[in-house]
């Protein structure tokens, strides 16, 4: 494994656990359910597409590879559907979404 | 690079037992689904990164896989399930 591979997935890696870790705090901290939507649907399909593709690197040109990229394909497209069909079913359901500590309600 | 893998398991481990406790404390049901669905994200890269650390990865991608798409139709025939006011709001 050449010296270049090494770092491409070091970096990758590392981004898309810090971008994973964000998003576990995320749907910690974030005070509405439509808030905690954006720390899953974005900010996790962001970690998980750039920790993949540093594994991609890692194995090279091979069969593992393509089965990574099929994986964060899948990824790119499904997460964000179910963060988006969870949203609209609580939006259909009638949860009201939040307007700041009552110092801005418009 | 098995140290660094092993660094970053623990690292994600510590990621996938933050969103529990959402799926314990949510208020609503919707909460407990959306944390459910980050713990499975966690999931999927934490079977790669134990593929790779055994040498053995042909085998945990395909698992992987099979769990990212259980995953998603899981919320999705949740979102489903929940369409009625009187199930979502026990």
């Amino acid at each position: 494994m050449s010296m270049l591979q090494n770092i491409v997935t070091i970096v990758l890696v590392i981004g898309g656990t810090f971008f994973m870790l964000v998003g576990s705090i995320g749907i910690n901290r974030l005070p509405d359910f439509y808030t905690r939507t954006h720390a899953s649907g974005k900010v996790d399909t962001l970690g998980i597409i750039m920790f993949l593709s540093g594994l991609a690197v890692h194995q090279g040109f091979s069969l593992n590879a393509a089965k990574l990229l099929l994986i964060i394909a899948f990824m790119a497209f499904t997460s964000p559907v179910a963060s988006h069909a969870l949203s609209r079913r609580a939006l259909l359901f009638g949860m009201k979404p939040w307007y700041g500590h009552g110092k801005d309600k418009s | 690079m098995d140290t660094f893998f092993l660094v970053i398991a623990f690292i994600l481990c510590l990621a996938l037992l933050i969103p529990f406790y959402r799926v314990y404390k949510g208020p609503t049901v919707f909460d407990r689904l959306l944390g459910a669905a980050a713990v499975g994200t966690k999931t999927i890269t934490l079977i790669l990164l134990f593929g790779i650390m055994y040498e053995y990865l042909d085998m945990f991608i395909d698992i992987s896989l099979g769990y990212a798409i259980l995953n998603f139709i899981g919320v999705i025939a949740m979102a489903k399930y929940f369409r009625s006011k009187e199930r979502a709001s026990k």
